[in-house]
């Protein structure tokens, strides 16, 4: 894969640069895989090579934010007690245990929520007429773009005690005091239902898009109800659509950093907060890499079908 | 399918924008708001703005997000073309299982993981060679061209499948060899995806938090990271006013590109009506 970069090395400058050029042209294709495959070779998968390193503390690293093992290197025993010692301490320490869980949890109730919202709003657009269609679709891309940081912000203006939720309930008179919203586990699923939506929306449209309408008419046709024609057909034929977004949805939500921070506050325990605040506060590496380690095994599975559907539309197109 | 929508969807798709657009419209709203509380009306103003304007520290998080997201756009468009390229149009080649993997991963993966990783490895990396010598623009950049080339190479392989080969392959009859075919065919009928990639992978820089804070170092403080560090400790008007400048560019340049792009795509359906009629 590396001939088509590497010169002759014979031959003088001027000429190992033509040589080089000529066999760019041969090798043109080599060369639109290369680039972007060692990029991301180097970038994207040896990192986590290190994390995994880092998180059965090998001694081979040690930089400034790793002193801590520093004092056990001189004993090659020692060492390997902290190999354990990481995985150990999160899978001992129930409160990472049930923070992965109440991860897994909400981000699986949120994506649910998203299905749910979100498959008859794509089913609206995808049936809205040819001037609508395109406007509703802008109008629903146009969220995604805008700054996530931001949308989240909104949300804090809507939910905390003093905000405009709360102030339009007791001008209405309905109720005396403040619900309490901000910084409950109920403001974490408005937020990741709110910020995440457009990812559940696009692929089920793109699906939904795809379908052919003259089984429908012929399901009416033949007296089937709508109700019938709903679950029996169109339902089954945008399977992929809801599976590539529920993935979508799950997956990164799981880690969330923001939303659980922001409207959770300190009481909401998402993995994604503790692997923040275990990097940024209390500095330990080792401890943040085995943390990422562990959500990677638990994402691995979901994130290999997602590769799956994603490489199969492709072809199928 | 040309059905019309049930009232039942008509609902789901009015409340569901509804759910979308209220809460920006509030913040918008409530960036004019002359009072320090933001949920409190205290009149209309436009005082927030012009602290923010005042603010050098805001003008320096703006500038260093700018750069980031112009230089990570550009590597990343480019990329993620070469990249989509490869995997549509390439068939079969060796780590193609691989390499596709590496691309999609990154549209679904936990930001705390991508960010401690690269943070892990920047750091081996200047152990090992010097280099990054120090954390900041080059690491933030690199760390955002490598999740933003996959978003590119999606937008990239949606269009290169949906446009077909037939053109392609008329050239290669008409004698045309592969690589003319790429540059004077394939390339600039990908436009439109180009575009949309760039802006994409521009937005996707600017508005990253928690990547950035894994890669950054000191006195490199993103836009992001910037409005981070205050929203945490609540509600700031200042933060509403910047949030309706940001909504309203971002608005209008995603506005601008959805015409082009509508455009180009009306022009090629003309284009070829024409070129049927002209046959018949």
């Amino acid at each position: 894969m590396t001939d088509a970069t590497q010169p002759s090395e014979k031959l003088p400058a001027s000429s190992w640069m033509r040589d080089l050029a000529r066999r760019a042209q041969e090798n043109w294709r080599l060369i639109v895989i290369a680039i972007p495959f060692v990029w991301l070779l180097f970038f994207f998968l040896a990192p986590f090579f290190i994390v995994a390193k880092i998180s059965l503390a090998e001694l081979a690293i040690a930089s400034p934010p790793f002193t801590r093992m520093m004092e056990w290197s001189n004993n090659g025993i020692v060492t390997i007690r902290i190999v354990f010692d990481n995985f150990a301490y999160i899978i001992d320490d129930p409160l990472y245990f049930d923070t992965y869980l109440n991860s897994i949890k909400i981000s699986a109730s949120a994506t649910l929520l998203c299905l749910l919202l979100g498959y008859p709003i794509a089913y609206a657009i995808v049936r809205s007429g040819p001037v609508a269609k395109p406007i509703f679709l802008f109008l629903i891309i146009l969220p995604f773009w805008t700054s996530f940081l931001l949308r989240v912000y909104a949300w804090m203006g809507l939910l905390a005690d003093q905000g405009t939720i709360n102030n339009l309930l007791i001008g209405l008179g309905l109720i005396d005091e403040p619900i309490r919203m901000l910084y409950t586990e109920f403001a974490v699923y408005v937020g990741i239902v709110y910020t995440y939506m457009p990812f559940m929306i696009l692929p089920l449209y793109a699906n939904m898009e795809r379908l052919d309408g003259s089984l429908n008419e012929a399901a009416a046709d033949l007296g089937a109800r709508q109700t019938t024609t709903f679950f029996r057909i169109t339902l089954p034929l945008t399977k992929p659509g809801i599976i590539a977004g529920s993935l979508l949805v799950f997956i990164p939500a799981t880690g969330e950093y923001v939303v659980p921070d922001l409207l959770g506050g300190g009481n909401v325990q998402m993995i994604g907060r503790v692997l923040f605040n275990e990097f940024s506060r209390n500095s330990d590496w080792p401890v943040a890499s085995a943390v990422a380690i562990m959500l990677l095994f638990f994402l691995v599975v979901p994130m290999m079908i997602f590769q799956y559907f994603q490489g199969k539309s492709s072809e199928v197109r | 399918m040309t059905q019309t929508r049930s009232r039942f969807l008509t609902v789901m798709l009015t409340l569901g924008l509804a759910f979308f657009y209220i809460p920006i419209l509030l913040l918008v709203i409530y960036s004019f708001n002359n009072s320090k509380l933001v949920p409190v009306w205290g009149g209309w103003s436009t005082r927030w703005y012009q602290e923010l304007f005042q603010s050098e520290e805001v003008w320096e998080a703006v500038l260093l997000s700018l750069q980031i997201a112009v230089v990570n756009a550009t590597f990343a468009t480019l990329l993620g073309t070469l990249a989509g390229l490869a995997m549509v149009r390439f068939g079969g080649f060796r780590g193609r299982t691989l390499f596709g993997g590496m691309l999609v991963a990154p549209l679904v993966m936990p930001e705390v993981i991508t960010g401690l990783s690269l943070l892990v490895f920047f750091i081996s990396l200047s152990e090992l060679i010097g280099w990054p010598s120090q954390r900041g623009f080059t690491t933030i950049t690199i760390a955002h061209i490598t999740f933003s080339m996959a978003f590119v190479a999606v937008t990239v392989q949606a269009r290169l499948t949906g446009m077909g080969q037939t053109l392609e392959e008329a050239a290669a009859d008409l004698g045309a060899k592969p690589f003319k075919v790429l540059t004077a065919i394939t390339i600039p009928r990908l436009t439109p995806a180009l575009i949309s990639g760039w802006l994409l992978a521009f937005t996707l820089s600017l508005d990253d938090l928690v990547i950035a804070s894994f890669v950054t170092g000191p006195g490199s403080t993103t836009l992001p990271i910037l409005i981070f560090s205050r929203i945490r400790l609540g509600l700031r008007p200042d933060i509403n006013a910047m949030a309706t400048i940001m909504i309203i560019a971002i608005s209008i340049c995603v506005a601008i590109a959805a015409i082009l792009i509508f455009r180009q795509q009306q022009a090629e359906l003309r284009d070829q009506q024409m070129a049927f009629k002209e046959e018949g």
